[in-house]
């Protein structure tokens, strides 16, 4: 055999092994939108995502509301209110926060630097008990403006990306920094009109990730939601599913592809700057 | 004076000032729960009632009863099958990508949608909808004239159910890899082929050893969150059936959330923190013997 038809049958093999992964990876997305749009009777009958009898039943019952408290735009609606803020505040503390490590000198810096690094690998399941103690005397269970999940985020508690930041402001010079010092700008103003500009493409990744994370977040609402009028959508798909699996299952389904639709938007809309963040992270780190 | 001396000193303490936000956080929301946690797991602290009793029953406890025992185990289990199956698929997929393949970007794409997506609650609802008794994964068996199979009321295969929504999430992990593929440098290969290595030989002999830092960091990562898992026993399998997915997080939930054990669950947290931490110092330590920095890094 020629070389160049062995370098084909690899390339060709390769293709196969790409496809057939591929597949299975997307099939079940796949199967689920055709699930929707399909009669109860018919999902489970086959394996096909194409509906025989399309109908929008499904979609039309997941609009119906839960106990008149909550139905899913009204669940969407409270997890974005969750999520936004979380965001932002994730942004600005993280910032100011690597801001600080990357490019001051001070006492102790090392040293609080390992502590950030350490918290890394600190897992939340030991922290949750306590937490949930604290956050109880706080009166911050069940409360209405989610202050439990939502103001850790004003004090860089998820360092991940405080990590992340840091990494690629190492990478970023200092020269324009210092001109912008001897042009008489304090570090506030540097870190605004300077850092900032430069740190948009991370900051940006920083952005999706937090959003990405914190619209799936389950456990955070589960522990500190409690009425079903304030459940942000994971807690009320799950809701739902437990009330109605075994019956209704398209509109189960219906609901959870409405659930994650803002995510896959945003999704394909920035899939470089996924893959770039998560590999920076990785690769650097 | 006194304002120079001011100027002089905030000037000193700048980056101080800027971390200090993360410090307060810090303190509050990390450092106090973690010493509260460590008291608590020594007391029978219960949400509702006043401590009446300090020991080390707790952990007597955690020792003796089969029931956590067991869960304990299901989370190694669960932690062993899921990281190393992740890991292998994520390198071997990036590794096929990392040739120069037409469409490259789409497959990327398609593998890396159900790591982004997978840990939402949409998700679990989809694979409880699969891998239900009359759910698609059965209806296919059955064209292979295979009888049904109960994934998720039966305990061997349950686990197995909630170890691969994991698996089927490698693409975070696969990314990451890909990167560091890249970054490979291609004469390697070059050299190796004119001395007649073959590609699996290329692969083993010089893509793992170069990425050895990139799998230590993917491993440690997917190690700490294997322990930690709970959406899926949660949602899918409640942790049945007869606890056969009852993962030690899962435990902990029910114990300090349904039964308010405060004291109980906070000693099993810290059991588990003790695993992940053994297991991550393990990890660091053997670094030296098989991770591979080279010198430019300067790590």
């Amino acid at each position: 055999m020629s070389k160049a038809a062995k370098v084909k049958i690899s390339t060709f093999l390769r293709y196969v092994m790409l496809v057939a992964v591929g597949f299975i990876m997307v099939y079940p997305l796949i199967w689920m939108i055709g699930a929707t749009f399909k009669t109860n009777n018919e999902i489970f009958s086959g394996i096909g995502f194409i509906p025989k009898n399309p109908t929008l039943e499904g979609y039309i019952n997941a609009m119906r509301s839960y106990g008149g408290d909550i139905d899913i735009l009204k669940a969407m609606l409270n997890t974005y209110s969750i999520v936004i803020p979380k965001v932002i505040f994730t942004l600005i503390s993280a910032t100011i926060t690597a801001y600080g490590f990357a490019r001051f000198d001070f006492k102790g810096r090392n040293l609080l630097f390992a502590i950030l690094m350490s918290t890394l690998f600190l897992p939340q399941v030991v922290l949750n008990v306590p937490q949930y103690i604290m956050f109880h005397k706080f009166n911050w269970v069940n409360h209405s403006l989610y202050p439990a999940l939502i103001v850790p985020a004003l004090f860089a508690a998820d360092t991940y990306f405080v990590f992340m930041l840091i990494q690629f402001l190492r990478g970023i010079p200092k020269e324009l920094e210092e001109a912008a010092r001897i042009d008489g700008c304090n570090s506030i103003k540097t870190l605004w009109l300077v850092i900032v500009p430069m740190l948009k493409p991370s900051l940006v990744s920083c952005a999706l990730f937090q959003f990405m994370w914190s619209s799936n977040d389950f456990m955070g609402p589960l522990l500190y939601v409690n009425s079903p009028k304030r459940y942000p959508a994971s807690l009320f798909v799950k809701l739902s599913m437990d009330g109605d699996a075994g019956f209704d299952w398209n509109r189960v389904l219906a609901m959870s592809l409405i659930s994650i639709i803002p995510s896959l938007i945003v999704f394909f809309l920035a899939q470089d700057t996924f893959v770039d963040g998560i590999a920076a992270g990785g690769v650097k780190g | 004076m006194r304002k120079k001396n001011f100027r002089k000193v905030m000037s000193e303490n700048a980056g101080f000032l800027f971390i200090l936000p993360w410090l307060i956080g810090f303190l509050i929301f990390k450092v106090y729960p973690f010493g509260s946690s460590l008291f608590y797991s020594f007391t029978d602290f219960h949400l509702f009632n006043h401590i009446s009793k300090v020991g080390l029953f707790n952990y007597a406890d955690i020792f003796t009863k089969q029931k956590i025992i067991n869960s304990f185990i299901i989370t190694i289990k669960y932690a062993f099958l899921t990281v190393p199956l992740k890991l292998i698929f994520a390198l071997f997929i990036a590794y096929i990508l990392n040739f120069k393949l037409k469409g490259v970007n789409a497959f990327r794409t398609a593998y890396y949608i159900p790591s982004i997506l997978g840990g939402s609650v949409a998700i679990a609802v989809l694979w409880k909808a699969i891998f239900k008794s009359d759910g698609i994964i059965n209806t296919l068996l059955g064209w292979f004239g295979a009888s049904a199979v109960d994934w998720l009321s039966e305990p061997k295969y349950a686990l197995l159910i909630i170890c691969l929504l994991r698996v089927w999430q490698f693409g975070s992990a696969m990314v990451i890899f890909l990167a560091a593929l890249k970054g490979v440098s291609g004469d390697l290969y070059e050299a190796a082929s004119i001395d007649g290595a073959g590609k699996w030989r290329q692969f083993f002999s010089i893509t793992v050893p170069i990425i050895t830092p990139v799998i230590f960091y993917n491993l440690v990562t997917q190690l700490c969150q294997a322990f930690q898992e709970f959406n899926g026993p949660y949602i899918i399998t409640k942790g049945g059936p007869r606890n056969a997915t009852t993962l030690i997080s899962l435990l902990i939930y029910n114990n300090a959330f349904k039964t308010h054990e405060m004291g109980l669950a906070s000693a099993q947290a810290w059991v588990l923190f003790m695993i992940v931490c053994t297991l991550t110092v393990i990890a660091f330590v053997s670094q030296k013997k098989w991770v591979y920095y080279s010198d430019e890094d300067g790590r």
